[in-house]
């Protein structure tokens, strides 16, 4: 079946967005004491990162920074056939009443982040819990929305949202969505 | 990546990527055992019969401490409370547990064989927790990886396994693994207790302690079995001990940053000195720790095994 893809945010596009998203948790936290970001395995970990170099580079300091692999808390492991490979997770800070903004690259229908919610609530008790995401591409299974949206993509179930980051792909950053028909995409190369 | 089979039957069968796998793997579940809530919701509704025809306390322990952690239900069967001692067949008493649709068979079994007998027949995910002097993969894990924490690696580590080899079925998984891994293995041991084409399964063989333990990474105790004295394969403990203890004169002699290991449980004093045992060279406890850990991962991961 014929394929097309295309990209539909660019570095400098995903850069800006994540500096308007540091601003806006920095406005909706007021501070980034007792401020947390815990990023999702695998992608949402270096957006966390750059997240929190923008906050210190706005605030004199950073947030704290964690990371989380929610495999183990997934609710399709007995369907799906090939366990994925698990990896790390680490909070290093006081998870008890900290303010955590959980950070991944596209929100879809939302069970990775129910997922996450089960992980970060074993290891222990926020104050609150946000979410920011790069990609928002709509379809959501369950009552779960994003606090902090880089963009939002609407999209075909039957298509797919590819977030290329330089630290876990390399190559440029992109985000890309692969449709499996060929008219013309709306989407192509706009301004948000 | 994922296993080619459903079940754990032993090393011999296992191609170093997945050997490597399974470690990867229980590095993700090591941490778990530190945590407030020491409980995954992963297997959660999975049913895993530990069927334990050869009774054990540390292997079945652990087991299902791992069960547990992973939020399965565990079912113990032991050989006094089976029906194998009214006389029921094996295969009749797998046909019986099966009719129950458990998801896991974990079993430990006086006859080489029997699992992998076994896992023709059965649903479930079969997990060999030691089968007469054959395999015991889970042990074997649970070593590589401690071996692999301390050491870094287990390609080139020189590993020196001393003991009573030829009964031992934790020596022979732990010689496949390690020579799959590209470990320098010697075994070592009284000649009545090595096997003999030792040499075949490809480790060095020796019968002098000594030379065993020269520039070793890992030394690796075996338990002596008491009953072995009154069969005549050695003549006293007391001379055992002389020739085959793990002292630390002895350890002094492998590298300065070795590792001694022992499946457990221990015999102080004969196959290993206290001091040595207690000592900060010694990993047995890790080994405990790290048991729980690889069998958490085993059973993870034989979920979305194949069907080799």
């Amino acid at each position: 079946m014929p394929q097309h893809s295309v990209r539909i945010l660019d570095p400098s596009a995903i850069e800006r967005a994540l500096t308007r998203i540091a601003h806006e948790i920095l406005e909706r936290n007021k501070t980034v004491r007792g401020l947390a970001l815990v990023g999702i395995q695998t992608r949402g970990v270096p957006l966390a990162r750059r997240l929190a170099e923008k906050l210190r580079g706005i605030e004199g300091e950073a947030p704290a920074l964690g990371v989380i692999d929610i495999n183990l808390y997934r609710d399709d492991l007995t369907r799906i056939a090939e366990h994925p490979v698990l990896r790390r997770t680490e909070i290093p800070f006081e998870l008890d009443d900290a303010a955590v903004v959980l950070v991944d690259d596209v929100l879809f229908t939302g069970r990775t982040v129910r997922s996450a919610l089960d992980a970060l609530m074993d290891l222990g008790r926020p104050r609150m819990i946000q979410l920011a995401v790069l990609v928002d591409r709509g379809h959501r299974e369950l009552p779960i929305r994003a606090d902090f949206v880089g963009k939002n993509v609407p999209t075909a179930k039957t298509e797919r949202v590819d977030v290329l980051l330089a630290e876990t792909d390399g190559g440029e950053n992109e985000v890309r969505v692969l449709s499996p028909d060929d008219e013309t995409d709306p989407r192509e190369d706009d301004s948000p | 990546m994922n296993l080619r089979t459903r079940h754990l039957l032993g090393i011999a069968p296992l191609e170093s990527e997945e050997i490597g796998l399974i470690l990867d793997t229980a590095e993700g579940f090591a941490p778990i055992a530190s945590r407030e809530i020491k409980k995954v919701p992963t297997l959660r509704g999975k049913t895993v019969v530990n069927f334990f025809v050869e009774p054990s306390t540390r292997t079945r322990s652990s087991f299902e401490v791992a069960e547990k952690r992973l939020s399965a239900d565990s079912l113990n069967f032991s050989t006094t409370t089976s029906s194998l001692v009214k006389g029921e067949t094996l295969l009749d008493t797998l046909r019986n547990l099966e009719a129950m649709a458990p998801d896991y068979i974990v079993m430990r079994h006086p006859e080489a064989g029997a699992p992998h007998f076994l896992a023709k027949y059965c649903r479930a995910s079969m997990v060999n927790a030691g089968d007469g002097a054959h395999e015991h993969p889970t042990q074997a894990l649970l070593d590589a990886f401690t071996i692999r924490q301390r050491r870094g690696s287990l390609t080139g580590q020189r590993i020196s396994i001393i003991g009573d080899i030829l009964h031992s079925r934790v020596a022979r998984s732990n010689v496949h693994l390690l020579t799959k891994m590209g470990a320098d293995v010697t075994v070592c041991g009284p000649p009545t207790l090595l096997p003999r084409f030792a040499g075949r399964f490809g480790c060095r063989v020796t019968h002098r302690m000594d030379e065993a333990v020269e520039g070793a990474d890992v030394i690796m105790m075996l338990r002596i079995q008491l009953e072995r004295m009154t069969s005549g394969f050695f003549p006293t403990l007391r001379e055992y001990a002389f020739l085959y203890g793990l002292n630390a004169r002895r350890l002094s002699r492998a590298k300065a940053d070795a590792i001694v290991m022992h499946p457990g449980p221990i015999n102080r004093g004969i196959e290993i000195m206290g001091d040595v045992a207690d000592g900060n060279a010694s990993v047995i406890l890790n080994q405990v720790a790290n048991g729980v850990a690889v069998r958490m991962a085993v059973l993870y991961l034989l979920a979305g095994g194949g069907d080799v």
